[in-house]
């Protein structure tokens, strides 16, 4: 859903680069991220009910999780037979990611207390890349509602619609539904992929899911392979360390340069040092502060 | 009833960790390490679930017509189609894969 938002925040860069935005613009952009991610809740939807949820069940899951990702893992992990305890740590590991998009939004809104607890629901991929792509609070607050509002409805309506679709369909695996959770998954991945770091982590958390499956029980194999993230981010933090005083002789004028010139210098050094090194000299050092 | 535990879970744990977020003040959650972390666990536990609902079945490693599925899939991100049309090829591919007797 995040690969979703892409092309039209490029899009609304372009319109953005004045200092005020109509509120119409920022609606029209806002309504086509939503009723175009929105739609998505069909596949959802059949998904679900492919998996077995029943029809409650799943309009539970967008109604109350509504966030794609993790409804789509949970029931996975459910088909495949996970205990509720380790399918529902998956599902909350792949949310994790929306603490920090509230992190931005609360500075970037600057909501009332009151507020928050009724528009943290809202706070997932599409609704920050809309809001993050204004140019002024005002029209970020009317980006963040449309968007949320938009997809709450239409995520819900979908996927019901899914579910009902899926079980007068009968055998979803027949019409090739089965395969619209990896597709999903894999939609969500791709731009993630920015970086040799990334795509490390994500092949070893392949090999990990995959070589577990055999061994471990269902749903467990998942949690493992998400210390691929930890593994993959050491190693290339002794990586760093190791190659540090040949990389000052050989590249030092890129890297040493650019680290101490970053935004990232003051003080986060002995953290940021792990991938930050990896990057600079890859010429990719804003990929955090996106 | 088991299902149910899962979807209570998971709904507690997406609110509360979206709440979060609002909540804390900033700068809490901002060193770097954290947010690597917090970047890369997603990608590590969406490539495992890729490649775990594709190339398994019951428990068990197998190879079917979803993987052809996913590869239309990685053909439609490559091509940069939206969406829908990612998972859309997905579907009608494995389907079609399927029909065919794979």
């Amino acid at each position: 859903m995040a690969e979703q938002t892409a092309p039209p925040d490029a899009r609304r860069d372009a319109t953005a680069a004045g200092p005020a935005k109509s509120d119409s613009a920022v609606v029209r952009d806002a309504l086509g991220v939503g009723i175009a991610v929105g739609l998505s809740g069909f596949a959802f939807g059949v998904t679900s009910a492919g998996a077995g949820l029943s029809l409650l069940q799943t309009c539970a899951l967008s109604l109350l999780v509504f966030t794609g990702a993790s409804q789509f893992a949970l029931v996975g992990a459910l088909a495949a037979g996970g205990n509720p305890f380790t399918a529902a740590a998956g599902a909350f590991f792949v949310g994790t990611r929306n603490a920090f998009y509230g992190l931005r939004l609360s500075q970037l809104l600057a909501l009332r207390p009151l507020a928050r607890p009724f528009a943290a629901q809202w706070v997932i991929d599409e609704t920050t890349a809309v809001a993050l792509a204004q140019p002024d609070r005002r029209s970020a607050r009317l980006g963040f509602t449309v968007t949320g509002l938009t997809l709450y409805v239409l995520w819900n309506v979908t996927t019901l619609l899914g579910a009902l679709g899926a079980e007068a369909i009968g055998d979803t695996a027949a019409w090739g539904l089965d395969a619209a959770g990896p597709a999903v998954f894999l939609a969500l991945l791709a731009p993630m992929l920015r970086s040799a770091t990334e795509r490390a982590t994500a092949a070893l958390a392949v090999l990990l899911g995959l070589g577990l499956l055999p061994v471990l029980p269902a749903g467990v194999p998942v949690l493992a392979a998400a210390l691929a993230a930890p593994a993959v981010l050491w190693f290339r933090g002794r990586e760093a360390h190791g190659r540090q005083p040949a990389g000052r002789r050989s590249d030092g004028r890129q890297s040493d340069g650019r680290q101490e010139d970053g935004p990232e210098s003051d003080g986060h050094q002995e953290d940021g040092r792990p991938t930050g090194g990896r990057r600079t000299t890859e010429g990719r050092p804003e990929d955090e502060s996106r | 009833m088991n299902v149910w535990i899962a979807i209570a879970l998971t709904a507690a744990g997406c609110y509360l960790v979206k709440l979060l977020g609002l909540l804390v003040p900033a700068g809490t959650l901002e060193r770097p390490l954290v947010r690597r972390l917090a970047a890369l666990v997603p990608v590590a536990l969406l490539a495992a679930l890729t490649a775990q609902q594709t190339f398994s079945s019951q428990g068990a490693l197998t190879a079917d017509a979803r993987a052809a599925g996913l590869a239309a899939a990685a053909l439609a991100l490559l091509l940069r189609a939206p969406f829908l049309v990612v998972v859309g090829a997905a579907v009608l591919v494995t389907a079609g894969v399927r029909a065919l007797g794979g």
